[in-house]
Order: C-alpha cells, then structure tokens, then sequence
C-alpha cells in the first residue's frame, strides 16, 4: 500500500471501477442470478408431470420442510462426516504445518510443493486408489484384521470409515496451506522471548504460537468442512447406500429424479446450515481475520 | 505432546512479561518432542503419497477384467498405447480445451479486478473483497445446481458453452486472490517514475507494469488451468452430453476402468511437475538477472 498516497495524483476515480466492472458483472451473471434462481426453484411447484416439470413459483415453503423430514439422516450423516474429517485434518495438519514453517530450513519450498503434489492428479482419480488401497483383500484390511482393529462389518470399503477415510484426504491439504501461512507469519524472536521468560515449550506453544495460528486455523477448517459437507463422490465411490450424504440426494435429485424444488430447498438448506456453523465456529474461535 | 504435564500450574491470567512462579525452565526444548513432531509430519506427507504411488504403480498393471482396481501383473502394454480408448481421450482434449479458454477468460476479469484493489483505495473495494470471496463459500454442488436451474429457466442447451461459463464462474475468484496476493508488495511508484521520466503511458504498461505481474499472473493461471482440469462436480451438473476427462472416469467407474486412465493421470501429473520446475526457473533466473 505503499505507493498509493504519493501516487495517488495521477490515479483516476472512474479506472478501478473500470478494472473492476467485468469480473463482477459476469460473478453477478453466473453466481448471484443463479443463486436467485435456485432460491425460486426452492419455493416452486411442479405443474406438470414427472416427465415434463413445469415449475411454477407459489411460496412452496414445505419444500424445506419435506427436504428436512425426508432427508433428516442425510443431513445428520453430512455434517457428522465433515466435522469428524474437519478436526481429523486439524490434528493431522498442525504438525505438517508447523514442521514446515519452522524446522524445514531449506527444503521449506520443497515440503511445500510435496503437500499440493496430489492436487496435479485428479480427484477423482485420487478417490478411486482408495477403493483399491481399501479393497477386501488389500493388505490394509488384512493389517487391520491381524491386529484386531477391522471394523464390526469386517471390511474398510462401503463404511463410515471409509468415506471419511476419503473427504480426510482429498481435503487435508487445504488444512495445511492456511495453517502453514499464519505460522510462517509468526516472529521466531516470540518464541525466543516466551522461553527467555521460562516458560515451556509446551506452554510457549499454548499461549503464543496457538493464538497467532487462529486466522489460518479457521480458515483451514473453513476449506475442508464446507466442500466436505457438500461432497458427494466420496460417499459415492467408497461408501454404500447406508453412507449417502447430501450432496448424493441433490445430485440424485436434479439429475435423475428430476425433483427440482426439492433438491433447490435441499442445496439451501445445506448452505444455510453451514452457514449457522461457521459463524458460530468463528464466533467460538474469536477471530474473524481470515489469513 | 497430548498430555500437559500436571505439576505445572497453569497460567495464571496476570500480565505477561511477569515470569510465572511455578513454571521451571526446561532448558532446550525437549529433542523427543521434536522428534515426534517431525516423525508426524513426516507420516502425513508419507499418507498424502500413498493414492499417488498406486496410481502410478497402477497404470503398469495388466487387468485380468475390466476394472483396474486390483494388482495382477507387471506390463509396459498400457504406456505403449496410451490413447487406445478413443473416448477417453475425446475426454482429455475437451478437458484441456475447457481448461484453456476458460482460463484465458478468468485470468484476463481476475487480473484486471486485483491489480485495481492493489492499485489504489476506492469507495467499495472491501465490498468487492468480500463478494470475491463469496463463490468461495458455497459448496460445489450449490454452484453446479444453481447454475442448472439458470441454464434451465433460460432454456439453454448445457455442453462445451454452458462448462465454460461454469469454470470461469470459479477461476476469477481464484485468479484474483492469487494475483492480488502475489502482487500487493510491488512498489508501484516505478510506474510513476517511468513517466516521470518521459515514458508514455503504453510503453509504462510493457515496459514497466507488465513485468511486474506477470509472475503472478503465470502462477494464477496454472491454477485456474488445474482447477479447470480437475473439476468434476460443477460441470457433472452443466455438461450435457459434453465429456471432460473427470467425467469419463466417473462414467467408467460403472462400466469399466481401463489402466489407460492412470497412464494419463501420471502423464498429468509428471507434465505439471515438469512447468512447475521450469516456471521456478525461469522466476529465478529473472531475479537475478
């Protein structure tokens, strides 16, 4: 921002309004009016046939109402899942995280392209090599049943475990990356002073490095629990009917059952309940600086 | 790590700056702490690997059906013939076309709205901020339905057009908090010095402006390029009868999963390794000259 006061003479008033009109003009297009769209669908009801919908908006409120009694144990199961791989990623993520922003020395670029390196193949690519590293007769199952650790159904693929197993994965590095840029940001010299001071390592970590880590902290969970909670391909390729979340029943909705009222009110209810959880998340964490 | 040692009081919530009475100094921080801490780390990146080491290891088996999924026998057949299975390539060139123009698009609106809230302060930048942020938020199933239920009350035809549309709906976002990001620190008062010194406004922007950019420009755009090529929820809703790549190997997970999909897969991913390597390069040997 340093250039702006002295450069400021020569900065016309119209040009960034200029710079800025096309991209929100085309995000006004294609996410505002689309939004609004969905929100219509979401009040509509259906005229005509199964086969040929003729929506008709009419206040059709229990549409959510139907949404929520009818898909009660998707809704549940989603944000059972996201918030159990959410804190999973957590846990996983902070040592990663911290390792590389304060012990990596000059591999830190290195370890850092290692975290995003999955992101170069596709996702669901990636989801599929789960199926095969958790198939009946992999090594994993076998290990664990050596071990005595097999889940009561005797198989890892088509349970809970599984899935989570997946959305844990496919997300853990977005727990990283913000993590690791609010530590990266935190001076050395405070956990000089802290231990300067005689406190614990343990303790220095509690009362200086957990509190500047806040910002990425919530960010992180914000970047796996959202797409996590809306997530349907993992519970589709690892899981079994007894593990659909919301995302399967819209997308099973729109694009097969053609019930769109009732996948419009189901997408707003899931967004509205993300919604509530994380300012209630941000709220609880006290921060609202994101990175 | 997990436990707090228990003869230790806790803080007590006086000003910092005063050292606690009860806390005893340990000296160097513990060695196995550290250990533990970097065996952790260490096991994360190894779990982050695994899925990639069968996918790779994967597109060198030889399966007895029709599903890739379990380890029959070492072959060199499937890398000799990586585009046998016409459809999935169709799928790739789409893909790459997709990701192509949708990425020219977004990062042309992206830049233009980050170089603007880099620039100079205007009355409604925080908002403009904020409303970035927003497609950000949503779930991706939100995304790909919201848009449908557009395409379907404007009765548009979904297919190439309609997947375009889609991506650069994601990407300007992404293209315009990386590029702001990437540049924020600039010092933009060179432009004012190029002109002060006689520089006319066009060759200010080639000569000046440009190069400054443009590396975040680049590393904008291969994201957009890999979020583009990656993407599977969003246009599985707005596709049509169109067939990207990801949405091959969904349509093949039913059907059947030829070893092909994980040769291109590793093709991906090694020719991503190779214009990340040859991007830091080029930034480095721009640093320095």
């Amino acid at each position: 921002m340093a250039g702006v006061a002295t450069s400021g003479r020569r900065r016309s008033r119209v040009a960034p309004y200029l710079l800025v009109a096309p991209a929100i003009v085309y995000l006004v297009i294609f996410f505002v009016v689309p939004i609004w769209s969905l929100f219509r669908t979401s009040l509509s009801s259906n005229a005509g046939s199964v086969f040929l919908p003729e929506l008709k908006f009419s206040w059709e409120w229990s549409n959510y109402g139907d949404a929520l009694s009818d898909f009660r144990n998707q809704i549940l199961r989603s944000f059972w899942y996201a918030t159990v791989a959410t804190v999973v990623c957590l846990v996983m993520a902070y040592p990663l995280a911290y390792v590389i922003a304060f012990k990596s020395g000059r591999y830190k670029n290195l370890l850092l392209g290692l975290v995003i390196l999955p992101f170069f193949v596709t996702f669901l690519v990636r989801t599929l090599a789960w199926k095969t590293i958790l198939a009946d007769d992999g090594w994993v199952v076998d290990a664990l049943d050596a071990v005595g650790l097999l889940p009561r159904e005797g198989r890892l693929l088509s349970t809970s475990w599984a899935v989570i197993g997946g959305l844990i994965y496919n997300f853990v590095p977005f727990m990283v990356l913000p993590l690791y840029v609010s530590l990266e940001k935190i001076d050395p010299a405070l956990l000089e002073a802290a231990r300067d001071l005689y406190s614990s390592s343990w303790r220095a970590f509690r009362r200086v490095v957990l509190p500047l880590s806040m910002p990425g902290l919530l960010a992180g969970s914000l970047l796996v629990f959202i797409p996590a909670s809306g997530d349907f391909i993992n519970a589709d390729y690892l899981g079994s009917t007894q593990t659909r979340m919301i995302g399967n029943v819209v997308q099973q909705q729109f694009l097969v059952v053609k019930d769109y009222p009732a996948a419009a009110a189901l997408s707003f209810l899931l967004m509205a309940i993300i919604l509530v959880a994380v300012l209630a998340y941000t709220w609880a964490l006290g921060t609202e600086d994101l990175v | 790590m997990a436990a707090t040692p228990t003869v230790e009081a806790r803080p007590s919530a006086d000003v910092a700056g005063v050292p606690p009475r009860a806390a005893r100094r340990r000296g160097r921080p513990g060695r196995l702490g550290d250990l533990v801490l970097r065996l952790v780390a260490g096991l994360v990146l190894v779990y982050l690997f695994i899925p990639i080491a069968v996918i790779v290891a994967f597109s060198f088996n030889d399966p007895a059906g029709k599903f890739n999924l379990t380890w029959k026998g070492f072959t060199l057949d499937n890398w000799a013939d990586p585009f046998r299975y016409s459809q999935l390539t169709e799928a790739l060139w789409t893909s790459l076309q997709v990701a192509a123009l949708s990425t020219a698009v977004s990062i042309v609106l992206g830049t233009l709205v980050a170089v603007a809230l880099v620039r100079q302060r205007f009355s409604g930048d925080k908002l403009v901020e904020t409303f970035l942020v927003l497609p950000l938020t949503a779930p991706e199933v939100v995304m790909g339905a919201s848009l449908l239920t557009l395409f379907l009350d404007l009765g548009w035809n979904r297919g190439f057009g309609t997947i375009v549309i889609a991506h650069i709906g994601f990407e300007v976002s992404f293209v315009a908090l990386t590029v702001r990001a990437r540049v924020r620190g600039l010092d933009w008062t060179l432009e004012d010095a190029a002109m002060d010194l006689g520089a006319p406004p066009l060759r200010t922007f080639l000569r000046v402006t440009l190069p400054m950019i443009v590396p975040g420009i680049v590393a904008a755009a291969m994201l957009s390029f890999a979020l583009s090529l990656d993407d599977f929820i969003i246009t599985f809703f707005n596709s049509g009868s169109t067939v990207t790549y990801p949405l091959y190997v969904n349509a093949a997970t039913k059907a059947s999963l030829p070893p092909q999909i994980n040769v291109l897969a590793t093709t991906i991913l090694l020719v991503s390794l190779l214009l990340i390597g040859v991007v830091t390069l080029w930034q480095r040997r721009r640093l320095t000259t």
